[in-house]
């Protein structure tokens, strides 16, 4: 079975990040980049089931700059087989999904992981993207996932509880936190990592226009905490509570 | 908060040091900056998943003796597990060895990550990679096949046992001696103290490396020969078979380092205790200085990032903690300032910062040296870096450990209160740091060690070559027009060092060394503060450089600033050393002992 799984590279999160001079987004000039935490996971997945021998080969991929490929490498070096990069700076969840829907026509994977939101836009939005595009089932939020003859069982994190989805393959799963514990890339397999193969394409090659439909009005900081006072009595606060924290 | 800061240690790999000429040397063109990225990454998760999470309890919970057995807290063993697999343990070690042949100034990096996160539990990695480079080096093949894959699997640690009860720093007067026997091994007996790591319950087996003398050989340290000495004797397959005569006497109960056991040990208390030759008879200090050579780097490299780790921890307090206003603020209705803002904090945060990134820089550079060394073709150029290695070890060694500490002590004072109890960690990063002055060659030592003997050892050559590579920096600032300051203050400085220098020289050769290395610590002080104004002169080179990008622009000015600290605060220190030196003050050396 062929896996695919999506990485992307965004601001490692240790860093603090800070809004741009103009308000147009974070500024992320020469700050630490890393893979998203939860595309970390899928790629944990994936490793997974190669090493259950559910899966033969893992493909990883990447829509994002140049840089890019350090994401892949890792990837490469956690235990994918191989990689693609669609170089394109700033593509928005829809741009990704139907890129990643075209590699799938080519790839044609049985099984696609992705992180279920970015850590930098926190969208949430590309594995269901794809699903739709693709026509194939969804099973998001993941905290479990089997696959046996041809359908992925998948256990939901949802509110309240669980909940767990019989798929059909092929299909998209986006993992959630708790899915499994991602593991380090070890020194040696970094070595071993470049010499496995990544093809560069661009958004062109698979004549697809990723240019944004959504438009970025104004990135702001959160608003700066306000100072607490002290109250004399309770009454105070239960005043305060209800007339104007307007709480209770 | 990150246990280190990326963005400086890739400015002191890349913009000051150049760590990507290394990449078109033969030995290290396999590699790129992405696989030192991605390791350099590993080292940080390793650090921050295995090692920071049980930093604080492992100094709690120390290690304990039940009278048979040392039990250590299990996050320990599973951090080591974690070192072992990684591949950071054999990271240094040539492809053909398992290794990665990672430059070591990378690695270095590496390392810093794990100290930083955890000193103690670090310790027992590190003691093990550098036990097993002495064997590879010296050991016999027979030694070698048998014991490296032990220990590079981290099936066993290894240990350096020299410290006996009566004799600390001063081999020449080791007791404990080795018998040989017809079978070829030796029975070794004698009684070994502060062994670090001498019994625990992480590994299977350790491997004691142990100074002895053979009986019949030579006074002094001409007599010293190096053994293997195994905790478990083994089969063919590297499995414990049979136990040695190694007995633990006791844990000792440390002020920090808590986490690495400190042992009393006892060889042959049943006069069976099988010891392997390493080398030649009566070689075994010179084999051992290898190892402390090594260690004495790494030892800098420790106390660094451990001050940095109190520097990173007393900023983000300072920037937090709001109290007080400025002196000139009278009102008491107005909102109290975060105490970053008050000056007296400012030069506190500025002299850990100048220290702190100041160590580390000198410890990169350190290992950046051994990789020139390593990928030098020609033995001509060779030998002077090795000689300026040799005299800088010392500085290495000793600087840090120094200013490390005193850096943490105003990490402790920042916090004020909340920096005295052990809620807050700064405590015990002080208290982890203070054995690095102690350990692998104390301070006086160490200045011994450098106006001694690596100062004068081949014609001067160390110092000659430390001068071409200050002058190297020089060039380089005078690009520069706002750094002519520092330049023309360091290049003063040199002429101070010139004299100095002259000035011991003349007392060693005419009054000896016991009135010539008297204050032998003052001028480890002086060459220390001006090799480290000479790396802060080069990180503000690199810094200028770094601020025509436009990018980061706070990042290049804190260094700009730290630097110039370092020259207004720091520097004019030099002065007050020399004329003790030069003037070749006595009064320590005759204090009289009924005096105090």
């Amino acid at each position: 079975m062929k896996v695919l799984v999506a990485v992307k590279r965004v601001v490692d999160y240790n860093v603090k990040v800070r809004v741009a001079a103009d308000h147009s987004g974070v500024d992320l000039t020469n700050v630490k980049m890393a893979m998203n935490p939860f595309c970390e996971i899928a790629v944990e997945e994936a490793v997974r089931l190669k090493e259950k021998g559910v899966a033969t080969e893992i493909v990883a991929v990447a829509v994002g700059p140049k840089e890019a490929q350090e994401q892949i490498r890792t990837a490469l070096a956690l235990g994918a087989d191989r990689g693609i990069l669609v170089e394109a700076a700033d593509v928005q969840p829809l741009g990704v999904a139907k890129l990643l829907k075209a590699i799938v026509d080519e790839e044609k994977p049985e099984l696609v992981i992705l992180g279920k939101q970015a850590i930098d836009g926190d969208n949430n939005q590309t594995g269901q993207m794809l699903a739709a595009l693709t026509g194939m089932g969804q099973g998001t939020f993941a905290s479990e996932v089997n696959v046996a003859d041809g359908s992925v069982k998948v256990t939901r994190e949802i509110d309240g509880g669980l909940q767990t989805v019989d798929l059909k393959l092929p299909a998209v799963v986006t993992t959630d936190l708790r899915l499994n514990e991602p593991r380090y890339a070890s020194l040696p397999n970094i070595m071993k990592a470049k010499k496995k193969p990544l093809d560069m394409k661009s958004p062109g090659d698979f004549g697809v226009d990723v240019t944004p439909l959504v438009k970025t009005v104004k990135v702001e900081p959160p608003a700066e905490r306000q100072a607490g006072i002290k109250v004399a009595d309770v009454a105070e606060l239960v005043d305060k509570l209800k007339n104007e924290a307007k709480v209770i | 908060m990150p246990l280190l800061s990326r963005q400086d240690l890739d400015f002191c790999l890349y913009e000051m040091l150049d760590t990507d000429s290394l990449l078109h040397t033969p030995r290290y063109g396999d590699h790129s900056r992405e696989t030192f990225n991605q390791t350099l990454n590993t080292a940080e998760q390793v650090a921050e998943k295995y090692f920071a999470p049980h930093n604080h309890l492992a100094d709690e919970k120390e290690p304990w003796f039940d009278g048979e057995q040392v039990h250590t807290i299990p996050e320990v063993k599973e951090a080591f597990r974690h070192y072992v697999n990684s591949g950071l343990l054999t990271a240094r070690l040539e492809f053909d060895a398992g290794g990665m042949q990672l430059p070591h100034v990378v690695a270095a990096a590496c390392s810093g990550y794990v100290t930083a996160a955890n000193a103690s539990s670090a310790a027992y990695p590190f003691l093990t990679m550098a036990a097993s480079n002495l064997i590879h080096h010296f050991a016999s093949d027979e030694l070698k096949n048998l014991y490296l894959p032990l220990m590079r699997s981290g099936r066993a640690a290894g240990t350096m046992a020299l410290t006996e009860p009566d004799t600390g720093s001063s081999l020449a007067d080791i007791k404990t001696y080795a018998t040989p026997t017809e079978q070829g091994h030796y029975l070794v007996k004698g009684n070994k103290m502060y062994i670090s790591g001498g019994d625990q319950d992480i590994t299977d087996n350790i491997v004691h490396l142990v100074l002895a003398k053979i009986k019949g050989a030579p006074a002094g340290v001409k007599g010293i020969s190096l053994f293997l000495v195994p905790k478990w004797l083994v089969d063919d397959n590297g499995d414990p078979a049979q136990r040695n005569d190694v007995q633990l006497a006791g844990l000792l109960h440390k002020m920090g380092y808590r986490g690495t056991t400190s042992t009393v040990l006892n060889f042959g208390e049943q006069d069976n205790c099988v010891g392997y030759l390493i080398g030649e008879p009566h070689q075994g200090l010179k084999y051992m200085f290898m190892m402390m050579n090594e260690a004495r780097v790494g030892v800098g490299l420790g106390a660094a990032v451990i001050g940095y780790r109190g520097y990173a921890e007393s900023l983000e307090y300072a920037r937090q903690r709001p109290q007080g206003r400025h002196p000139s603020n009278k009102d008491p209705a107005s909102k109290p300032i975060p105490i970053i803002e008050h000056a007296d904090v400012k030069r506190m945060l500025l002299a850990q910062k100048s220290y702190t990134e100041g160590a580390i820089a000198l410890c990169l550079y350190a290992n950046h040296l051994i990789d020139r060394i390593e990928t030098c073709a020609d033995e001509d150029q060779r030998k002077p870096l090795q000689e300026l290695l040799d005299l800088l070890t010392p500085i290495v060694k000793s600087w840090p450990s120094e200013f490390g500490p005193k850096a943490n002590s105003l990490a402790i004072q920042i916090l004020g209160g909340a920096g005295y109890i052990r809620e807050y960690p700064v405590e015990q990063l002080y208290r982890d740091n203070r054995l690095n002055p102690i350990h692998e060659g104390t301070h006086g030592i160490q200045a011994m060690d450098l106006l001694g003997r690596k100062l004068w050892q081949s014609n001067g050559l160390g110092l000659q070559t430390l001068l071409r590579e200050i002058q190297a920096t020089l060039q380089q600032a005078a690009e520069f027009p706002d750094l002519a300051p520092y330049s023309e203050q360091l290049q003063e400085a040199l002429l101070l060092v010139n004299a100095t220098t002259q000035s011991v020289g003349e007392q060693l050769q005419q009054q000896g060394p016991d009135i010539g290395l008297a204050n032998a610590s003052a001028f480890l002080s002086l060459s220390g503060h001006v090799v480290v104004a000479w790396l802060w002169l080069w990180q503000a080179s690199a810094a200028m450089k770094g601020l025509k990008s436009g990018t980061n622009a706070e990042f290049y000015r804190g260094k700009l600033h730290a630097c110039r600290f370092f020259f207004r605060w720091e520097l004019p220190k030099i002065q007050h050393w020399s004329n003790l030196l030069q003037s070749a003050d006595d009064t320590c050396r005759t204090m009289h002992n009924d005096y105090f």
